[in-house]
């Protein structure tokens, strides 16, 4: 058996991140595993700019800043195994993997999960109707379209304005292609203002919020959507709907973190990011188990990954050097309109003096405020302008503030500005 | 001129081709689409029904039970995975507890061994996410699960092994006498039988309006589904019916073979008889049906909707008979369920008829019953490695849902007869089948389809001939 002293699956931004930090903090045998044969993960598909801004302070393709991590884990020589996939790990850290010279029995000292996420697809919206070729969720159009070369239809309707969804409308246009409309299914975009700008607006895509598809009609190949208003609960509003005739539909309705290995392996789960729980460290229910990316909650911009996977490989070397924390778990628990937190436990004595917490809303405010409470009293707020599901809130907060917590930390939004 | 023409390559139409391809004839089974197993075949409950539900003395009582006994030979015969899961019929109310009474003294008089009334502890005991609500149950030891597309690809395969022949994309649009034969015709195509063997599924009347005057009428019901994830696959180990009603056995939840969870069918009478849609309303009730059985179930785990079409006979029970006034034409026609359980009874029940008629049924000797198939993730880690050493295409994943590799991907479309589309290679397979329904690997397996058929990529398509995924290169 293989041993090596920490072990990433996944070899994405957070993986790389992650193994260039646990290398720099002074571990030497680290490794990467990657299922792709070529690192950088879902980086390698997305052509336009829009990555860095916040970590290289300058506008990058998806691949330039894949490309600036591989260099960097070279340069560190981190040993990488690509085109082997990573099937099952266990709780004393065993690693089953395989590739095309067999199958990989590995033992590590700490495991960072770093696997990402996947595109929600159709059925996962339930929408009803035929089941004819031409319907993808946007992540395969585009690896379709700026990896293979191919085309995938040529008069289009999307459905969900995540950010996926709006580049690929844009792509579609560039590469001839008609874009009918991209559907909004509630009254908010939860992608980025700025895609909304840059690959609507200036493309004179209609982007009809509150619509929703209620039939997908073809028996081969789509021949049209049946698509409809919907009210506030978004239920559908009998009258409305419109018959759009097309050939293709693209989805981009979500991803949910890929965890199978994290279940595998005993992992506890939150429901609600659908990633393991994590404490400050970025550790797991599983001491020294490790999780940073999208496999913990998705992310919209590469730089959070880049920093929380930082975090992430620093403490699983911290972890395998021997260091421990002897501090009480306090978990962090949401309300007010504050649909999760990461991380979902601090400890005291090992938080860093700033710690990072990132947080969504589920609804758009204009003026909002975030407090943090602990057994009734406060410990800071932070006053917060233009909150939307669409965009994660990163928010330090000081270490010195929770000397004298205990129990659960309390993390509530007073809409409407400050008292 | 073959002796036996088969129309219909669903579980019906292929069962029987394997029977027959045990005796020295010359055998040709024809399907209008591109693929066997895409018509009913493939999009039903994959349950095998004990045999309680049919009534006494009909043919369908009759070849429930036998079927139902034959499938652990078959299963292993043919490598289809097939389990003894058993079944519950679960009553709510002092009514149905009679109900299920009646069905356990049906059953006996089917001639149905294991069925026993379990008390409400006894129920809750077996089912722990069980309603509270339920007041006792039938249990059925012999019921089971099968992947039935995979059940009808291998009935194809063996047939074929053993020397029968096929055409797909012949659609059978008229049938002839001619001096004595059949002449069964497509388009643009026509071969000559002695014996013609309607098995042609939803279709089954038109085909017999071919060749006789028409003596019954399929009526289509179809009846829609939810697939659920695999993360939901230990919410229960048996299969779980309400109680029957008059228009059927209600909707179900059930494990699958492959361990996901399948709810439903809730069905709509749709006289389109291909129309297998599935529409809101109905899924709808699908769900509500299921959390009658198992409150706490959602369909937040859904990973695929999809919907089957019942061939409802207008005689209520299967026709399996010479056509009047067509001799040496059998229809088997009306199969709806049990069809799936009764299939290798009815192979068996039509060879009978056949030798009736006057074929002759010479064994050939070199007949072989067995398919070989194990997929990769199958294997023990030593039979892992040996076969990877010998062919590297096993160590590469594609799939990473199930776990399937471009080996067993390559075997799929190599089989006879092989995959051409996406499809084909997932109800092979199961590339495609899981939680991501093809997403991350649906470009490779396009492309391994491409490279081993040679051909463009662009003429790959998911399924049915127009189905194409690509329209062009990009910029
Ligand atoms: C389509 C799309 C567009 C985006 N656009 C932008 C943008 O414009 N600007 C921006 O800043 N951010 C953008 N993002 C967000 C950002 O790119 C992602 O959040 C980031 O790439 C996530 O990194 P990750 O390493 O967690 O996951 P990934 O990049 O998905 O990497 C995970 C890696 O793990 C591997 N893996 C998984 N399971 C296994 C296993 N069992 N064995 C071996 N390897 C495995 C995968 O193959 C993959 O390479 C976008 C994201 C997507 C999906
Ligand atoms: C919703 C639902 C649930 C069910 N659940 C179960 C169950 O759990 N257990 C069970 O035992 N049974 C079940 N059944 C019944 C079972 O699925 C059917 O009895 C069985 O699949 C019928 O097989 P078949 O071969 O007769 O029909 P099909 O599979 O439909 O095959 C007929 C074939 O004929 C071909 N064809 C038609 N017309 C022509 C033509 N003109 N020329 C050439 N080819 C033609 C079609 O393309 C098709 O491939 C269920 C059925 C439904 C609808």
């Amino acid at each position: 058996m293989e041993k090596y002293d920490i072990v990433i699956i996944g070899g994405g931004p957070a993986g790389l991140g992650a193994a260039i930090e646990a290398k720099k903090q002074g571990i030497t045998k680290v490794l990467v595993i990657e299922r792709d044969i070529e690192l950088g993960g879902i980086l390698q598909q997305c052509i336009h700019n829009g990555f860095g801004l916040h970590i290289f302070n300058e506008e990058l393709t998806g691949p330039e800043y894949a490309q600036r991590f591989i260099d960097m884990a070279r340069e560190e020589n981190i040993d990488i195994l690509l085109d082997t996939i990573v099937i099952s790990i266990s709780k004393d850290k065993k690693i089953k993997a395989m590739n095309t010279t067999g199958v990989l029995n590995i033992e590590a000292k700490a495991i960072v999960l770093a696997m990402g996420c996947r595109e929600k697809t159709r059925s996962s919206i339930a929408i009803p109707g035929d089941r004819p070729a031409g319907v993808f969720t946007a992540g395969a159009a585009q690896r379709y379209i700026n990896i293979e070369g191919y085309m995938v239809g040529k008069k289009v309707i999307v459905l969900g304005a995540g950010d996926i969804g709006m580049i690929m409308a844009r792509r579609i246009v560039l590469e001839g292609g008609e874009v009918l409309a991209v559907l909004a299914r509630g009254s908010i975009v939860k992608g980025l203002t700025r895609n909304i700008v840059q690959c609507l607006d200036h493309y004179n895509i209609p982007l009809l919020y509150n619509h929703n598809i209620t039939k997908i009609t073809g028996k081969e190949r789509v021949e049209s959507v049946t698509v409809a208003q919907t009210d506030e609960k978004k239920e559908v509003i009998p009258g409305t709907e419109k018959v759009y005739e097309c050939d293709t539909v693209l989805l981009s309705v979500g991803l949910i973190p890929e965890n199978e290995l994290s279940r595998i392996a005993g992992i506890e789960i939150d429901r609600k990011t659908s990633g393991p729980f994590v404490n400050e460290s970025m550790e797991t229910s599983i001491p020294g188990i490790f999780a940073c990316g999208n496999v913990v909650h998705v992310h919209d911009v590469v730089d959070f990954v880049t920093e929380e996977s930082r975090r992430a490989g620093a403490n699983a070397a911290r972890f395998v050097k021997g260091e421990k924390s002897e501090s009480e778990s306090m978990n962090t628990i949401v309300s007010g309109g504050i649909t999760y937190c990461v991380p979902h436990r601090i400890r005291y004595s090992a938080m860093p003096d700033k710690l990072d917490l990132f947080m969504r809303v589920e609804n758009k405010y204009d003026k909002a405020t975030i407090v943090i409470n602990n057994q009734g009293n406060e410990l800071v707020r932070f006053k917060k302008t233009n909150l939307t599901p669409g965009e994660m809130i990163k928010q330090s907060v000081k270490k010195s503030l929770f000397e004298k917590a205990k129990g659960d930390i309390e993390i509530t939004l007073e809409v409407g500005g400050s008292k | 001129m073959y002796d036996v023409a088969i129309i219909g390559a669903g579980v019906i139409g292929t069962a029987i081709a394997r029977e027959l391809s045990r005796y020295n004839l010359k055998i040709v089974i024809l399907d209008k689409e591109n693929d066997v197993s895409v018509g009913t075949s493939k999009a039903n409950s994959g349950i095998i029904h004990a045999g309680f539900d049919p009534e006494e003395n009909t043919l369908m009582a009759k070849l429930n039970e036998e079927g139902n006994k034959m499938f652990d030979t078959i299963s292993e015969e043919l490598s289809v995975p097939f389990k003894r899961n058993g079944s519950l019929v679960v009553a709510f109310d002092d009514e149905q507890l009679e109900h299920i009474n009646k069905l356990k003294q049906r059953g006996i008089n089917n001639g149905i061994p294991g069925l026993k009334i379990l008390s409400k502890e006894e129920l809750l005991k077996k089912e722990k996410s069980i309603s509270q609500e339920a007041k006792g149950a039938l249990f059925a030891e012999t019921a089971g699960i099968i992947d039935p597309m995979l059940l009808t690809i291998s009935f194809m395969e063996n047939a074929v092994m053993n020397g029968a022949e096929y055409f797909l994309n012949f659609e059978v649009k008229s049938i002839k006498k001619e001096d004595g034969n059949y002449r069964v015709a497509s388009q643009n195509n026509s071969v000559i039988a002695k014996y013609v063997i309607n098995a042609a599924g939803v279709f089954a009347d038109k085909i017999h309006d071919m060749v006789a005057e028409p003596a019954f009428k399929i009526n289509t019901r179809r009846g829609q589904y939810f697939l659920l994830d695999k993360e939901e696959g230990k919410v229960i180990s048996s299969t779980l019916f309400p109680c029957p009603s008059k228009i059927g056995k209600g909707i179900l939840v059930a494990p699958t073979i492959h361990g996901n969870v399948i709810l439903g069918p809730a069905s709509d009478d749709i006289p389109e008889r291909e129309d297998v849609g599935t529409t809101e309303e109905i899924l709808n009730k699908a769900r509500t049906g299921a959390r009658l059985l198992i409150p706490k179930i959602t369909t937040r785990n859904n990973i695929r909707n999809f919907s089957g079409m019942r061939a409802e006979p207008s005689t209520d029970d299967f026709i399996i008979k010479e056509a009047a006034g067509a001799p040496n034409f059998i229809d088997v026609a009306g199969i709806k369920s049990p069809g799936l359980t009764a299939a290798p009874a009815i192979s068996l029940y039509v060879v009978s008829i056949l030798k009736e008629k006057g074929l002759a049924l010479n064994k050939k000797e070199s007949f072989n019953p067995i398919v070989k198939r194990k997929f990769f993730i199958e294997m023990t880690e030593e039979e892992q490695s040996v076969l990877i050493k010998k062919n590297s295409l096993y160590g590469r994943i594609i799939c990473r849902c199930e776990n399937i590799t471009e080996g067993d991907i390559v075997d799929a479309i190599s089989r006879k007869p092989g995959a051409t589309t996406m499809d084909g290679v997932k109800r092979r397979c199961r590339a495609g089948m899981g939680r991501c329904q093809g997403g991350f690997c649906g470009p490779k397996v396009q492309q391994i389809i491409a490279r081993e058929l040679n051909k463009p990529l662009e003429e790959i398509v998911l399924e049915k001939k127009l189905s194409y995924i690509l329209t062009g290169k990009s910029k």
